[in-house]
């Protein structure tokens, strides 16, 4: 088995490493850089926990092959705050009570943070269609779409 | 251990090569979402991954002739948002606004969708009313095929994913007095599986009271997208009222062989087509009609 170099920019910082063609995205994150933020659940890309950003887009790691996301630019949710200040949408998940086990949050918020990106002022329609893609087992939805709006807001001013 | 290389050339020649190299150990993969969990699930097995995502001139979607052409790197979120499709084929729109979820739609690829050939695909449903055509090419040359006669059964593609790359799909272009639908019926409006989908197309004569053409796709009712056609005669043949209306639903239900699963039982899913396609038809009706 030829290992093939991957050389991504994540969280801002590139990095080149090795990697077995069949290594998943998600391990090469968490387990050969150290990024354990990202989740590990379904791995069969229907529980959203493992979402990133990569160019832009939200995308499900566990289907990306490591050497796939070569050349590319992503942010996990290690990338999200800066230094000891939370990202607005983290600081509106805390105050709204928007994480009760907390597995599915890394990918909400990633998921979140796509939406606003693009659109910094989304109807609650919106919220829940960009979110659909993200299992909350907890079932805590009412207030995961209440802080999502609140960082809209406040990301606005 | 599972495919031992992956490779993304930057133009099709280069993938075709590879593929070739490869002697039938290697497989095309796009955006991945199906096929790498068959791969994991050894329902295939490949030494080598081409992934055609890296080919720029397969990112495109163009209007052309009369025809619209969507490249094989194109994603569903980028098909569901182009409003030239949303005006040209809003059925293929909302069908592909509806595969999966939004990471979902963001890595897999229409044609990923057909060439993963399940009978209820949110995306090749749509195409199937388009009656769309695939351009494959391969070491020995370049041929187009018609979208029904890429499936040979229930999760099987015509397709020589290990020989042939699918470059493209094109449809015609439809004119002012044709329009497209879409339903579909599932659990939840997101991450589930569709118990029945539908994709309707019909274009008016120039009177506007009679259906001069109509195409009618259901899924998951066949071994594959499922073409209603003596629905479609009738509709063709009859005059636009109420009952004939119920009378073609009535007919799409009859031929459509849907099979009981957990998703919903077969005599539910007969039902069910009635009441949607019915709602579909009208609702294309009346855009026409609006439009006029």
């Amino acid at each position: 088995m030829n290992r093939q170099k991957v050389r991504i920019k994540v969280n801002g910082n590139w990095v080149e490493r090795e990697a077995q063609p069949d290594r998943m995205l998600l391990d090469f994150l968490r387990e050969d850089l150290g990024l354990t933020g990202t989740k590990k659940g379904c791995e069969e890309g229907e529980c959203g926990t493992c979402t990133i950003i990569m160019d832009g887009r939200t995308v499900l790691s566990c289907l990306v092959p490591a050497v796939k996301a070569d050349g590319a630019e992503i942010l996990t949710v290690e990338g999200m705050a800066e230094g000891e200040k939370l990202h607005p949408i983290q600081q509106a998940f805390w105050e709204e009570g928007a994480v009760q086990c907390g597995y599915c949050t890394p990918g909400m918020l990633l998921s979140a943070k796509a939406l606003l990106d693009k659109n910094s002022e989304p109807a609650v329609e919106e919220v829940k269609e960009a979110i659909s893609g993200n299992l909350c087992r907890c079932t805590g939805y009412g207030r995961i779409i209440r802080a999502i709006q609140v960082a809209s807001e406040r990301m606005r001013r | 251990m599972n495919w031992i290389a992956y490779e993304k050339p930057k133009n099709l020649d280069e993938a075709l090569r590879l593929l070739e190299r490869a002697g039938g150990k290697g497989r095309v993969i796009a955006g991945g979402t199906d096929l790498i969990l068959q791969l994991k699930k050894r329902e295939y097995l490949a030494d080598l991954l081409v992934d055609i995502t890296g080919i720029q001139d397969m990112k495109r979607i163009r209007e052309e002739d009369g025809w619209v052409r969507i490249g094989a790197g194109v994603t569903h979120r980028e098909v569901a948002r182009n409003s030239m499709i949303q005006r040209e084929a809003r059925a293929l729109a909302q069908g592909c606004g509806q595969v999966g979820s939004p990471q979902i739609r963001n890595m897999g690829t229409l044609v990923g969708n057909v060439v993963s050939a399940q009978p209820a695909a949110d995306g090749a449903i749509p195409l199937m009313v388009l009656e769309a055509e695939l351009k494959l090419v391969s070491s020995a040359g370049e041929r187009w095929m018609a979208l029904e006669k890429a499936y040979r059964g229930i999760g099987l593609s015509a397709i020589d994913a290990t020989r042939e790359v699918v470059s493209e799909v094109r449809f015609r272009k439809s004119g002012e007095r044709c329009a497209t639908g879409f339903f579909r019926m599932a659990r939840r409006k997101a991450l589930a599986l569709p118990i029945l989908n539908g994709a309707v197309s019909l274009q008016l004569d120039f009177s506007k009271d009679r259906i001069e053409k109509a195409r009618i796709a259901i899924g998951p009712v066949a071994e594959k997208p499922f073409r209603s056609r003596r629905a479609e005669t009738y509709l063709e043949s009859a005059a636009i009222s109420p009952k004939n209306l119920l009378e073609a639903c009535r007919i799409a239900s009859e031929e459509a062989n849907p099979r009981t699963s957990l998703r919903g039982s077969a005599g539910y899913r007969k039902e069910m087509i009635r009441v949607y396609l019915f709602r579909t038809i009208e609702r294309i009706l009346d855009e026409l009609r609006k439009t006029g």
